[in-house]
């Protein structure tokens, strides 16, 4: 049977997070003292070698990210992404709940990577109780000498979904509204303040000291080849064991739902797992068996996204999921640009009345097209991903959709 | 209670620190008050009109006058396949407002919101960000009873 | 180190950091654009450039994507096309279309773009809230109804103006132009300059004074300098039947040097009195109480007449000059020169000072 491999949250409530000298004692802070050891340009190139892929969504290479950082420039930035506003996920709230110091420790290592002494922490709105956390964890870590020269600052988001895409949050840590900006420049090179930045999420920094305590191969070992280490995962909807789970990267979808999950909830069947949270692609009982990363995740037209699963039962009605996920993206379009603007709120508009059973054949036409122009012309990723879920069932599960038709 | 001018003269040195701000005067009068908001802009070195845009943004925040305690129901789709219309229903029979709306004891405001991060045990409800964990529709005047 | 690309089908030639946009239109190629404006910074929002690089999954927005070596770019293909379109579509789904009485018909970059893509009506059509602002203030009407949000408005009142008036409100399809807490614009910073007329790009702003009085079709545009003061601004009289009945400005550099078509809110809204009926064409005398015409040989005469007999009676310090702003410096020179030198009193003022 598939285990658990636990990394980050090997000692999850064992050790006091706020707590560095718990921390410490079960190996803690010996990844920065490692690192400082090395020269940075080497620094980078073994986390690279582990192969670490951002565990945010995008999958990007942490490693490579960094070396975008130029050198020059006095003042740069670390910034951790702890806006997990992903319906369905709540994994970084866990880590820093279980293992917080592991999080300092990480934006640390990447600070002395890339030149910074400056970390800020984003931390969404709806956990006033993680920021208190972390500020209590930060000033205990500073008192015991163990961040050195490296400070950190938590900032709180005000309930904004897309204030998670790193130029937003960028922007919204500078005190404005929580609008994307165009790309290039990317945030490596004019970040917060213009100055360089690094944005990484939270269960990424949070790799890192095991990464440099345990060296780059052993953590190139772990999971998948692509997309190696653990990864905790968040299960939600009709699943037996509702909570969370850390496991290797190269574990099937199907085990994470009955070994792990406990099965669908009541021995019902399964209909449709959603992966990644809200803006994942709906996954038909046929793919199951397909390992959680994010390539292979990728090659079925999924996500593998925040980790968070989401499970429906033979009963439940995809259209009605759908449309719900539809009025979020409404309600979380930042506005300003026009086929995400606009284009969230006709979807909704069209979801809702195929809904009420009053959509036509036109109706769903209409939908694939606004679908495809938004997914290749918005700003950012929130248009462009806003679609999947209608896309995605509509490819698996479109007799949901005839049926409800007039 | 804290007057609004102290609260943003202590977040004043953080570079752009108004939502920082608008937070701690939020946790003093639960909304942003019109004066409030201006003296932000001034500390802060923006326009109104730009404090203004930044306030109405984020759903957390408000401009206008709330109850003692906001009650908001999540409904992103695990909250919502595991039966939050039905709870918000009750909410609604209970307090006897709509969502948006605050009771006229000015006691509790009704709110909606995406998920919060607490999908182990849905649907959930927070009362001034409190996680209320697994609500039935049944729990809501026992829940309700509590706040005072 | 200059760029090479291809754009449609053409081999272009560019500097570092060109946009693509300007590549694009330097191979020829007409790029739609709303939000875009080269006198403030970019947004990048509108989506209404965009175009296709080959081999990239998604299409770009030529206004903030800098032209890479080697890019092949299709400024049209049917990607491109549908999305336009698309973005066109939405844009009328909510818009308030009655091009027939709104004053920027004919030359309004929603009905221009339509019209080239040939999109005569919306397949999104559903719900429309009005988000039409009814602001009493005389000079500016608000109809949010027809806004594209484009945010140029917002950008030119803090780049151009600097008066922070407006900024974006809410978020998502609610989002709108607002001044603080929604409120008028006579309330706000706002010192009516109407910059926020000049850049938008369709006819959710427009001016109150030349309202209803002609089309941009019908009138002709004379180049000309406001009179207002000494800075000399370029503005652009629209004429109708030799009538003045409206103001706009030219924002070519050529052009218009001094202001770059910024104008204050005397030079673009303040003209209407040159039809007035009671404005003066000729000199008037007082005589028993009443005014009657008189010729300027007349009237300068009889004005120098007293101020000779009042200097000779009183002394030259019973004297005092107020000049006005309108006149050019040379001639506010010469009216000091005449006070202290003709008449001999330093009590000389200037109505700029006020
Ligand atoms: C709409 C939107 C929301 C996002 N939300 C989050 C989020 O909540 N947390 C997160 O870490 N990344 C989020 N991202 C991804 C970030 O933009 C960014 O890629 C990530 O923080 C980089 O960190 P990583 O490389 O460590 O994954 C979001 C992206 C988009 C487009
Ligand atoms: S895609 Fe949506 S969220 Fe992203 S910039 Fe455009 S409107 Fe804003
Ligand atoms: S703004 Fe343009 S499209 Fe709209 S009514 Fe006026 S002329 Fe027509
Ligand atoms: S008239 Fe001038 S000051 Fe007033 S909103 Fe428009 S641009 Fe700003
Ligand atoms: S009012 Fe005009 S300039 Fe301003 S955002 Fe709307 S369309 Fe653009
Ligand atoms: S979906 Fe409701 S708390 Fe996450
Ligand atoms: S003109 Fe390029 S996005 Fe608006």
């Amino acid at each position: 049977m598939a285990q658990e491999y636990r990394v980050l949250l090997e000692y999850a409530d064992k050790i006091n997070p706020e707590k560095a000298s718990d921390y410490i004692k079960v190996g803690g802070y010996k990844g920065l003292e490692k690192a400082r050891s090395m020269n940075p340009k080497d620094l980078i190139e073994e986390v690279k070698k582990s192969g670490l892929r951002g565990r945010g969504g995008a999958g990007f290479n942490a490693g490579m990210k960094w070396s975008f950082v130029p050198q020059y420039p006095e003042t740069k930035y670390v910034v951790c992404n702890l806006d997990e506003g992903e319906p369905g996920t709540y994994k970084d709230r866990i880590i820093c709940q279980k293992n917080a110091q592991a999080l300092l420790e990480g934006m640390a290592i990447c600070g002395y990577a890339i030149g910074s002494k400056q970390g800020y922490i984003y931390c969404r709105g709806e956990y006033p109780f993680v920021v208190e956390l972390l500020k209590n964890a930060i000033g205990n870590a500073k008192e015991s000498g163990a961040l050195g020269e490296f400070d950190i600052e938590v900032r709180m988001g005000a309930g904004a979904y897309v204030c998670g895409e790193e130029t937003a949050l960028i922007e919204s840590i500078e005190g404005h509204r929580g609008e994307p900006r165009f790309k290039p420049p990317f945030p490596g090179v004019e970040g917060l303040w213009r100055m360089p930045t690094v944005v990484n999420n939270v269960e990424t920094f949070a790799c890192l000291p095991y990464i440099l305590t345990n060296g780059a191969e052993w953590f190139a070992g772990i999971g998948a080849k692509s997309y190696p280490g653990t990864k905790v995962l968040t299960l939600t909807g009709d699943i037996e064991n509702a909570t969370y789970f850390e496991v290797p990267t190269d574990y099937l979808l199907r085990d994470v739902i009955y070994e792990l999950g406990g099965g669908v909830k009541g021995g019902k069947k399964l209909k449709a797992v959603q992966v990644g949270g809200t803006s994942g692609a709906f996954i038909p009982p046929q793919n199951l068996d397909t390992p959680i990363d994010f390539d292979s995740m990728s090659a079925i037209g999924a996500a593998l996204g925040s980790g968070a699963v989401f499970v429906m039962d033979e009963t439940r009605d995809i259209v009605d999921i759908v449309n719900r996920i539809a009025k979020f993206f409404e309600h979380e379009s930042c506005g300003q640009c026009t086929p995400c603007r606009e284009g969230t709120f006709r979807c909704k508009e069209i979801m809702e009345k195929i809904n009420n059973g009053r959509g036509s054949l036109q109706d769903i036409e209409n939908l694939k097209l606004l679908a495809r122009v938004m997914m290749k012309a918005s700003l950012c990723g929130l248009g462009q991903a806003a679609p999947i879920p209608i896309t995605s069932t509509l490819t698996h599960f479109e007799y949901e959709y005839l049926r409800k038709l007039v | 209670m804290a007057n609004y001018m102290d609260i943003i003269a202590s977040c004043k040195d953080k570079p752009g620190g108004i939502i920082e701000a608008y937070h701690a005067i939020q946790k003093e009068y639960n909304y942003i008050p019109q004066e409030a908001l201006k003296e932000a802009a001034r500390a802060f070195k923006v326009s109104e009109a730009q404090a203004f845009g930044v306030a109405t943004f984020y759903s957390y925040l408000s401009v206008e006058k709330r109850g003692k305690y906001i009650i908001r129901m999540c409904e992103s789709a695990p909250c919502h396949v595991a039966g939050a219309d039905e709870v918000l229903k009750t909410l609604e029979a209970h307090l006897g407002i709509k969502v948006g709306e605050t009771t006229s004891d000015g006691k509790f405001t009704l709110e909606l919101t995406e998920c919060v991060g607490q999908c182990q045990a849905t649907p959930v409800v927070t009362i001034n960000s409190e996680p209320i964990f697994g609500v039935k529709p049944e729990m809501v005047p026992e829940i309700l009873a509590k706040f005072k | 180190m200059d760029i090479k690309l291809t754009i449609d089908g053409k081999e272009v030639v560019v500097p570092q950091g060109t946009m693509l946009i300007d590549a694009c239109r330097q191979a020829g190629a007409d790029i739609p654009t709303f939000c875009f404006d080269p006198d403030l910074k970019l947004a990048g929002s509108c989506r209404m450039c965009v175009v296709q690089p080959k081999g990239w999954r998604n299409l770009v927005a030529s206004c903030v994507t800098p032209a890479q070596n080697g890019m092949v770019i299709e400024t049209e293909s049917p990607d491109v096309i549908e999305a336009r379109k698309v973005v066109l579509e939405l844009m009328l789904a909510r818009h308030k279309l009655t091009c027939h009485t709104c004053e920027k018909d004919g030359e309004c970059n929603l009905q221009d773009y339509c019209y080239r893509y040939g999109v005569t009506e919306s397949r999104f059509v559903g719900k429309v809230h009005s988000l039409f602002k009814d602001d009493s203030n005389p000079f500016i009407e608000r109809d949010y109804d027809k806004c594209v949000m484009c945010t140029r408005c917002v950008r030119a009142c803090d780049e151009i103006t600097g008066a922070r008036a407006i900024n974006v409100m809410d978020r998502g399809h609610h989002a709108k132009i607002a001044t603080s807490f929604d409120g008028e614009l006579a309330d706000s910073p706002c010192v009516f300059c109407g910059q926020c007329i000049m850049v938008c790009p369709v006819g959710a702003l427009s001016s109150k004074i030349a309202a209803g009085k002609g089309k941009p079709a019908q009138n002709e545009k004379v180049l000309t300098t406001c009179t207002y003061c000494g800075t000399g601004c370029t503005l652009e009289l629209n004429v109708k039947n030799d009538k003045v009945v409206g103001v706009t400005s030219n924002r070519d550099p050529e052009w218009s040097p001094v202001n770059r078509g910024a104008l204050c809110v005397k030079g673009r809204f303040g003209w209407d009195f040159i039809n007035s009926p009671e404005r003066l064409t000729t000199p008037l005398i007082k005589e028993n109480g009443e005014f009657r015409e008189a010729s300027w040989d007349e009237a300068l005469n009889l004005a120098a007449q007293k101020i000779k007999g009042i200097k000779e009676g009183y002394g030259p310090d019973s004297l005092a000059m107020f000049s006005s702003a309108r006149i050019t410096n040379e001639e506010n020179y010469l009216a000091q020169k005449l006070m202290r030198a003709a008449i001999g009193s330093n009590n000389v003022d200037h109505c700029a000072r006020l």
